[in-house]
């Protein structure tokens, strides 16, 4: 692990991150759903609330790409908005566990074996006594289904991974002999932690950012699917598959995109998250080449 | 899913601490002190469940009377810390109540549901352990051969693959194009000895193994590179050691420790995904009596499940905790 690099060194590290071949396929997956659902707010081909009888449930053609669903929505448009729906309830439960559980890891690192390290760390295995797909259900039964109740339950269980990883990769370097100087120098421990443990730390939270983001499109997926997550006619992978499920043997191809939409993003998640790691961890690219 | 930041941090957490008989009383004690939050937490949440399970109860032509003896009858006219009080202390009793959409015991109705999922999360995490590990080895130890490439590929695609997306494919193979076997349910329960079963045609189980299997091969791969390039597997190299014994004695014991942490954090969570992967086979377990009971409001069965849950993670936990200081001499008490 590195500290802030000077420049030249970071133009090697992007060069080395180009080189790792899961790392580009993951990226260049990825980049794909993210256009889809940045071009979704100025273009679809059809909208993707608009039904259509008379279209119900054609397979993929020219004018329909991907085909129609049982009300003749064009699944293709519908798959767009649905990377929206997903990705925005990604990145903000992500976002949610970063901002709350860092800080709260990096506290309880800095006081290690205090009465606050330890609150910490029993609220957060209170928290993980629960499955996190189970907490996000319960939300979402107690509040009522929707995007924003999914958002939070899903940054809920996100919070207790973050502090968990903060907090382990952070007891390890205060014992190190620069923070030592750091502390005889008459920082403060929260100075010390914002300016010497985090930056340290940063390769660690952008790989488990990634992994908790594939994450993060699962349950939403998987949320939404059981009818908790964005309620229609917000489209939503999830809500498309449960669709699709009723009408399997009738329009096969109803399952397929959407079901294809979940997995390539969260591989291409996985695949980003693989690469980054054997970049970041030094030891495992050796024992590969 | 795996939702652990790092299976070793258990370990290093651990590691300052000799496990003595003060520390596994205090291991109970925590255990213990999480149950009650986690009651606390069921209790408090359910208060604030919306739809008045009463509203739901009477007919139209209840009097307020009535309302308010139903009310009383369940013990809804009280405060809140008395409600805990009275619901707490029958819920150490085992008593949950009566359902409310089903107006039967919940025990009665958890206790019927249970032998399902767990028939499948067990069944699910035995194969997917049988297979995972030998695969995860094969992985690790020619990482560069063609077969270990090949379910690395594989492995890939199945953690990226939630199990109902899984389950949908299979039911379009085999049920639908295939016509071979029931898309949903237990299908036909066999009789083997006492245990009748359906999981030898069942989709479902086959939906939840891809993903543990996958899981469980990746962590052991990456887990054996990690231990195989240690000082100690170098030291045993130079001293002449088969690579048998190196492999299987020295380093896979090691590279096993996570996988302990991990596979009891995922039957935890496998009997959480159940909810999905049971609606999604309208397999009879637990999850799917929960999805229900969430349509009706059923609060009791609600609670009674989710305190189930709890308890089945916390005791998962601490069997974990308490196995690593059975495996890992470095943990057991020096004093």
């Amino acid at each position: 692990m590195r500290g802030a690099s000077p420049l030249t060194e970071n133009r090697g590290f992007l060069a080395g991150m180009f080189s790792s071949r899961s790392f580009v396929l993951g990226f260049g997956l990825t980049a794909i759903f993210v256009a889809a659902a940045l071009v979704s707010f100025f273009w679809t081909p059809y909208d993707a609330t608009a039904l259509s009888v008379v279209d119900k449930l054609k397979g993929p053609s020219l004018a329909h790409w991907f085909g129609t669903d049982h009300f003749g929505r064009d699944i293709f448009s519908m798959i767009m908005v649905g990377a929206r729906t997903s990705i925005a309830v990604a990145v903000v439960a992500v976002g949610i566990g970063i901002v709350a559980g860092v800080p709260l890891g990096l506290a309880a690192a800095s006081r290690q074996g205090s009465l606050m390290d330890e609150v910490i760390m029993r609220a957060n295995d209170l928290v993980f006594a629960f499955p996190a797909l189970l907490i996000a259900i319960l939300i979402t039964a107690v509040f009522g289904p929707g995007a924003v109740n999914a958002i939070i339950a899903i940054g809920i269980f996100n919070i207790p991974v973050f502090a968990r990883l903060a907090r382990g990769a952070a007891l390890t370097l205060w014992t190190r002999e620069y923070i030592f100087a750091a502390r005889v120098a008459g920082k403060g421990a929260v100075r010390i932690s914002a300016e010497h443990i985090l930056p340290n730390i940063t390769n660690l939270l952008i790989v488990q950012g990634t992994i908790q983001f594939s994450l993060g499109i699962l349950a939403d997926a998987a949320l939404s699917y059981v009818g908790l997550g964005a309620q229609p006619p917000i489209p939503s992978w999830g809500r498309m598959l449960a669709d699709a499920q009723t009408m399997i043997a009738l329009a096969p191809h109803m399952a397929l995109f959407p079901g294809a939409a979940i997995v390539l993003t969260v591989l291409g998640l996985n695949l980003m998250g693989d690469g980054l790691r054997d970049i970041f961890d030094p030891k495992l690219r050796r024992s590969r080449s | 899913m795996p939702l652990f930041a790092d299976p070793c941090a258990r370990l290093i957490a651990g590691a300052d601490g000799n496990m003595t008989a003060s520390d596994l009383l205090n291991r109970l004690f925590m255990a213990v002190l999480t149950l009650l939050g986690v009651a606390v937490i069921v209790f408090c949440l359910l208060r604030i469940v919306p739809g008045d399970p009463i509203a739901m109860m009477i007919s139209p032509s209840a009097t307020p009377a009535d309302i308010a003896a139903l009310r009383a009858h369940y013990g809804l006219d009280l405060g809140l810390p008395q409600q805990f009080g009275i619901w707490f202390m029958d819920v150490l009793k085992g008593n949950f109540g009566t359902s409310i959409s089903q107006r039967r015991d919940v025990m009665e109705l958890i206790g019927e549901r249970l032998p399902a999922t767990l028939e499948l999360v067990l069944v699910a995490t035995i194969l997917s352990l049988a297979l995972g590990i030998p695969l995860g080895v094969l992985c690790a130890l020619k990482p560069e051969g063609i077969a270990a490439r090949l379910v690395q590929a594989v492995s890939l695609i199945g953690i990226s693959t939630p199990t109902f997306v899984t389950g949908i494919v299979l039911i379009l193979t085999f049920a639908v194009t295939l016509g071979l076997l029931p898309s949903f349910g237990r299908g036909e329960t066999v009789q083997i000895g006492p245990w009748s079963t359906g999981l030898l045609t069942a989709s479902g189980l086959k939906a939840l193994i891809l993903y543990q299997l996958t899981l469980i091969m990746r962590l052991v791969r990456s887990e054996l590179i990690d231990v195989l390039s240690s000082d100690y597997i170098r030291f045993a190299r130079a001293r002449g050691l088969s690579a048998r014994h190196i492999h299987f004695t020295l380093a896979l014991r090691n590279a096993l420790m996570p996988v302990i942490t991990v596979t009891g954090l995922q039957i935890g969570s496998l009997i959480a995904f159940a909810i999905v992967t049971e609606t999604v086979f309208q397999w009879p377990g637990m999850g799917l009596l929960f999805i229900q009971a969430v349509s009706f409001s059923d609060v009791p069965v609600m609670a009674a499940y989710l305190l189930f849950v709890g308890l089945l993670f916390v005791l998962i936990n601490t069997a974990v905790d308490l196995l690593y200081a059975l495996v890992d001499p470095r943990l057991r008490g020096r004093s």
